[in-house]
């Protein structure tokens, strides 16, 4: 009984204080709101026309697209993003042979030390190498990039909102302010050293618009379109965030398929066990 | 007769029940059978370890005698350039007569002249044997010694006295250009 | 376990002979969860989360030891090494996302487990034991979530870790050294990554040691049943082997599909993005919530925004930030007090019409709640938690005592038996049926 007094009188304080410290203004401001206006931006991204091919449940990669992606970060992004939990051994998985890797890899420079005096060098890299970064720290990258960090590109996908569909949209969603929006309030003006681009969540990127037509020549014979590029890059970069994604796939379906087929047995068995227990009720049988 | 019809339905119902039973259990069985694959694979070596698992070595400034320690595998490495009396006292060996009979030819690979690969952890329990840095006790054969159970090697990395099995291991290895070679 | 009719252990072989003497292991288990344990015949699917409860604490014991064998709780490294590990580690894809999406499901399953009690009443007398050790179970398992979540070291894991530790900051003189004596530092550092670490390890084997209490403490009264009626002779109850078993077996492959699924197709649906981002003590994330599981708490700590103060004086009695640690803990404190708030002598809730409208105005609550925990800090969701943190505190708190007053329960059945087969020789026997044994529930009048 005391329980339940003492319960009732905690319970009635409780809400007592919710009611007038809190819901009362927390009302008030709810109907008189005071939110600052912000310009829109593009929350819904875009996807490719026909989807990516590792989409859905029987998506695979395509490593031809994969190896084009593989040549946008080479010759565009790794200017200023690392890829550092990737190694140079992982390019096997996307098609190219163990004597291109070795030659891929020697083509970056890696730090090293001299072996004759242990000084820091850069030497050409080995397949076991990871992914240089292009600064050496946070303060070197800041420092050339009008203060602005850019981000390691490993996780990138996994690490955004729906990650693969925003890097698409935001390669190409370079743009410029509505000149009414603009008109309405100079804080839509794009600042100086800043860029437009509506899928940036704060609107102003730091990055400039890097996937120009042609910027990259393809060996495959692709033409370099800002969209193809896009494309590439993100299928590249979803594969470096998750290498595993079509081997987890693949793996569902039969793990998936077995259970079903387990849980089918175990049904009919136990459908079996209860069946004297469970009949119709009034049924004479029942025990 | 109606008994009898119901004795014979009641003991076919008992052998379908049974096999659903058995059906369902072993199924489970299975199941939980697959799942000690990832279980136990996942001690496995990783897939950076296996990756790392080549070593070049560049033998270009070895002078004779010298030994140069490198890692292969996690392991220690003696690659040394053998001295042209070394070479002589180790073809001059009955190789027949030793516990792990092996010539120097057999130690040296194919197209070698005078450059000895080989692991640095002695066959007996895995110590570190000495005598391929420079002032250490070479053993009574003059060429490698294991101070952990006193065994002894000769200058080719034969086993000669003491508690080791076998000579230390020569791993694989190529020669990629005059002057590298690619262990593993 | 105490019903005359239960089955005993016969053992057959010389081996099993000889172990029963010496220890007796396959009798307990027989016992337990075997041909001896007998349950009420009339249970539904809620009563199958118990076993599926088990079922998830094994498999987070036995993937979280494999993930630590290959992890390192260093802040340079932590998060390096969960990539090491969904890369390099043969199947370590598979271990992260199983143990990552187990810990939802686990607290899926817990929760519907704990639901399933509100209903019946599973907390009354003689079951108050059970309830409490499994409040206990509830409050261990959120804090080893919540330590493991901040091992990955990602931007969620610090931020997390630096708002639940901020928590503590909260109580009166105390508070601040007590904060910095938990963290180790004055912000989530290294120290506090190992330690969090050595405990989450240690705390599953402490819950296992509680889920032992709790299934010892069942077997003294025996399962509840959604009759609420006390199980009166053999008839009403049949052996939980081959019974339960079979039918928790197959509800298992139901539930372990359904967890496959997420597994392998959609294994970040139930995280956060920014927790592949590495932990960056000098950026604050857009948004910090905690995981899934935690909204409804969460949703009730953000509810207070204000202080408690003597109006017009401006003095401040109690700060909104303690206000809301107080509630946060209050909310799931008070569970401990349910089996003697609620003094309804009838213990089903499909036989109590009006705590059963309330009941289902309580999940809606809680639903809202869930909600609202991973909502933005904005209107109009902040008004809505502080409604719905109100009616959950009403609920337990004046809802439940008063209606257990007031109300007229339905019918019950005069056992199980007649519940299931719609007729029981023992109840038309005689109008005054023999002395009803202690604790038992009184029957009501046809």
């Amino acid at each position: 009984m005391t329980i339940r007094l003492g319960g009732i009188l905690f319970g009635l304080a409780i809400t007592g204080v919710l009611l007038l410290w809190s819901l009362l203004p927390g009302a008030l401001n709810f109907a008189f709101p005071t939110k600052p206006d912000y310009y829109a931006f593009q929350e819904k991204n875009i996807a490719p026309e026909g989807g990516f091919s590792f989409d859905g449940p029987l998506g695979k990669w395509d490593t031809q697209q994969l190896q084009r992606g593989y040549q946008v970060y080479k010759e565009v992004c790794s200017a200023c993003h690392s890829l550092k939990f990737v190694a140079f051994r992982n390019l096997q998985e996307i098609g190219f042979t163990e004597p291109e890797v070795r030659a891929e890899a020697a083509s970056w420079e890696v730090p090293g030390i001299d072996p004759k005096d242990g000084s820091a060098i850069k030497r050409p890299g080995i397949p076991t190498d990871q992914f240089p970064s292009p600064y050496a720290n946070e303060v070197e990258a800041r420092a050339f990039n009008n203060n602005a960090l850019p981000p390691d590109l490993t996780l990138i996908t996994k690490a955004r909102k729906d990650g693969v569909h925003y890097v698409y949209s935001l390669m190409q969603g370079y743009n410029e302010p509505d000149p009414e929006d603009v008109a309405k309030s100079p804080d839509f003006e794009t600042p100086p050293g800043l860029y437009f681009n509506e899928y940036f969540y704060n609107i102003n990127i730091a990055m400039p618009p890097q996937l120009l037509d042609g910027i990259v020549t393809y060996s495959d014979g692709t033409e370099a379109t800002t969209e193809q590029m896009a494309q590439d890059i993100t299928a590249f970069l979803t594969w470096a965030g998750e290498p595993s994604l079509i081997k987890r796939k693949q793996t569902g379906w039969f793990v998936i398929g077995f259970l079903l087929f387990a849980t089918f047995l175990g049904f009919m068995s136990y459908k079996t066990v209860w069946a004297t227990k469970k009949p119709k009720k009034g049924s004479p049988d029942l025990v | 007769m109606a008994t009898t019809a119901d004795n014979v339905n009641a003991e076919e119902g008992v052998r379908r029940r049974d096999w659903i039973h058995i059906a369902a259990v072993s199924t489970a069985g299975v199941g939980g059978a697959s799942i000690l694959f990832p279980l136990v694979s996942q001690m496995a070596p990783t897939a950076d370890v296996l990756a790392a698992s080549t070593t070049d070595v560049d033998v270009s400034s070895l002078e004779p005698g010298q030994s140069i320690k490198g890692v292969f595998r996690d392991q220690p490495l003696f690659v040394k350039r053998m001295t042209a009396e070394e070479l002589a006292e180790m073809k001059a060996v009955d190789a027949s007569g030793l516990r792990d009979a092996q010539t120097l030819e057999e130690r040296l690979g194919e197209g070698n002249e005078d450059i000895l690969v080989q692991l640095g952890v002695c066959t007996h329990l895995g110590c570190v044997p000495l005598g391929a840095g420079e002032g250490e006790d070479k053993g009574e054969f003059n060429g490698y010694f294991c101070p952990c159970h006193g065994s002894h090697y000769d200058a080719a990395g034969r086993i000669r006295k003491g508690p080791a099995p076998t000579n230390l291991a020569v791993p694989d290895f190529v020669f990629t250009n005059e002057t590298v070679i690619r262990v593993g | 376990m105490s019903f005359a009719w239960a089955n005993s252990y016969e053992p057959k072989t010389d081996l099993t002979k000889w172990l029963d003497e010496k220890l007796p292991v396959p009798r307990l288990v027989y016992n337990a969860i075997g041909a001896g344990y007998p349950v009420p015949r009339n249970l539904n699917y809620m009563w199958n989360f118990g076993v599926l409860a088990g079922f998830f604490l094994m498999f987070q014991i036995i993937t979280g030891i494999i993930l630590a064998m290959h992890y390192a709780a260093n802040t340079d490294v932590a998060f390096g090494q969960i990539e090491h590990i969904m890369r390099n580690v043969n199947y370590g894809w598979l271990m992260k996302y199983a143990h990552a999406n187990g810990a939802s499901f686990f607290f899926m399953v817990i929760y519907l487990h704990i639901f399933r009690g509100f209903y019946y009443s599973s907390y009354k007398a003689p079951r108050e034991m059970i309830w409490l050790l499994g409040v206990v179970i509830f409050l261990l398992m959120m804090a080893t979530a919540f330590m493991g979540y901040v091992l990955p070291w990602g931007q969620m894991s610090f931020w997390g870790a630096k708002v639940i530790t901020g928590l503590f900051g909260a109580i009166p003189f105390i508070g601040e050294p007590l904060q910095v004596w938990l963290v180790g530092g004055y912000a989530p550092n290294n120290s506090t990554l190992n330690r969090f670490f050595s405990l989450h390890f240690l705390m599953p084997f402490v819950i296992l040691g509680a889920v032992i209490l709790h299934i010892w403490a069942l077997h003294i009264p025996g399962s509840s049943n959604p009759t609420g009626v006390e199980v009166k002779k053999e008839s009403d109850t049949v052996p939980f082997h081959p019974y339960y078993t079979a039918k928790d077996g197959w509800f298992l492959g139901l539930v372990l599909s359904l967890f496959a699924f997420v597994v392998f197709f959609a294994p970040n649906a139930l995280g956060h993005a920014e927790n592949w981002i590495e932990a960056n003590p000098l950026s604050t994330p857009a948004l910090i919530v905690p995981e899934w599981y935690f909204y409804p708490f969460y949703a009730i700590l953000r509810a207070f925004t204000g202080d408690l103060t003597i109006p017009f004086t401006g003095i401040v009695l109690i700060e909104a930030k303690l206000l809301g640690v107080i509630a946060m803990f209050g909310s799931i404190l008070l569970w401990f007090f349910l089996p003697w708030l609620d003094k309804s002598p009838v213990r089903s809730g499909s036989y109590r019409p009006l705590f059963r409208i309330f009941f289902w105005i309580f999940v809606v609550d809680m639903a809202a709640l869930f909600y609202l925990g991973g909502a933005k800090a904005e209107e109009p969701f902040i008004v809505m938690s502080q409604i719905a943190t109100a009616w959950y505190f009403l609920h337990f708190l004046v809802i439940l005592p008063i209606i257990s007053q007031i109300e007229v329960p339905k019918a019950l059945p005069f056992s199980i038996t007649e519940a299931v087969l719609g007729k029981d020789e023992g109840s038309s026997k005689s109008a005054t049926p023999s002395a009803p044994p202690a604790g038992a529930m009184p029957e009501p009048a046809e």
